[in-house]
């Protein structure tokens, strides 16, 4: 676990190499056997150049993967889920909750439902297992609001220079 | 569903690729396939429309937007798709999309991600949206991120866990 609020606020400056690796290649990866010599190609610097940058830029926490992002609902099942949690038990509760593998974002919202998750598992029955020991290990109930439709097809992100 | 090759696959992709010169080589390795046939798993994976992209994956914080909100809105069940249908135009939103209702607690069933680098760019953005696609009349929330405890890509099989990761 770790807060963001602890980080330093650095002022983002981006080279123009750095923004192009950013956002140039959010869609479209290469499937190439050596596909960062194509980006290296496009980008005219060498390979290693292109790893050593991505490197550099996912130890900075810019970048969290290079990598698939999947259609939620098209492999297991997946839920947003939410808590109302007394504010002096929240470290707590959020542990627990990022204890378990079928959570891969878990986050404090300003409302009186202060904790969101989200919860994945390769079928129902685990889904269901997950709330109730989150339930029963808290004491606290977890709202489940399963996605029924994506309307945003297109999940990259343009950054604004 | 996928079957149990595709399984394997996603479990070794859902940690990212290898930054290495040959990163499908070395996924396979994991699995016990070769390149060409993780390639192929890939493009199959992507025709059954279940890898929505294959990119670099960002994270809007450390990119300098610090004021991210989820908004929601409680949309009539009979308005509701035609209006999510309107939400892509909006550049600052990264995800949308329609949940079911956790009655009494919760009435919302319209959820937007919105990005900006302060929150009153972010309050402007959900405004603007919100007029732009005609859900003034709903009842709404704007909910700001404040820690993050957890972010990781999604983990839908055991087997492959990486702790290690740990964003």
């Amino acid at each position: 676990m770790r807060s963001l609020e602890t980080r330093p606020s650095v002022d983002l400056q981006l080279s123009p190499l750095e923004f192009k690796l950013l956002n140039d290649f959010q869609h479209d990866f290469p499937l190439h056997p050596r596909p960062y010599l194509t980006l290296a190609k496009t980008l005219g610097i060498s390979e290693a150049e292109v790893l050593e940058r991505l490197r550099t830029l996912q130890a900075a926490g810019l970048i969290s993967r290079v990598g698939v992002v999947l259609q939620p609902r098209k492999v297991g099942i997946s839920t947003l889920a939410a808590m109302q949690v007394p504010p002096e038990r929240l470290e707590e509760v959020a542990a627990l909750v990022s204890n378990f593998h079928e959570v891969n974002h878990n986050y404090e919202r300003e409302h009186a439902f202060n904790l969101w998750f989200v919860l994945t598992a390769a079928d129902a029955t685990r889904l269901a297992e997950v709330i109730a020991a989150i339930e029963s290990n808290t004491g606290l109930q977890v709202c489940s609001m399963p996605m029924e439709e994506d309307f945003h097809i297109d999940l990259g992100f343009r950054i604004h220079g | 569903m996928l079957n149990e090759q595709e399984q394997q696959l996603v479990g070794v992709f859902q940690n990212g690729f290898p930054l290495t010169e040959h990163p499908f080589h070395a996924m396979g390795q994991a699995i016990g396939l070769n390149e060409q046939q993780v390639l192929d798993g890939l493009h199959a994976l992507q025709e059954k429309g279940i890898i929505k992209r294959i990119g670099v994956v960002v994270h809007h914080h450390e990119l300098g937007y610090r004021a991210n909100a989820m908004v929601v809105w409680d949309v009539p069940d009979e308005s509701v798709r035609e209006i999510g249908a309107r939400i892509k135009q909006f550049d600052f939103v990264s995800l949308c999309y329609l949940r079911r209702r956790c009655l009494p607690a919760w009435p919302y069933n319209l959820y937007c991600m919105i990005h900006g680098r302060e929150r009153n760019e972010t309050l402007e953005r959900a405004e603007r949206l919100t007029v732009g696609c005609g859900l003034t009349p709903y009842k709404r929330e704007v909910l700001f991120s404040r820690r993050r405890f957890k972010q990781c890509g999604a983990r839908y099989f055991q087997g492959s866990r990486n702790e290690a990761l740990g964003t």
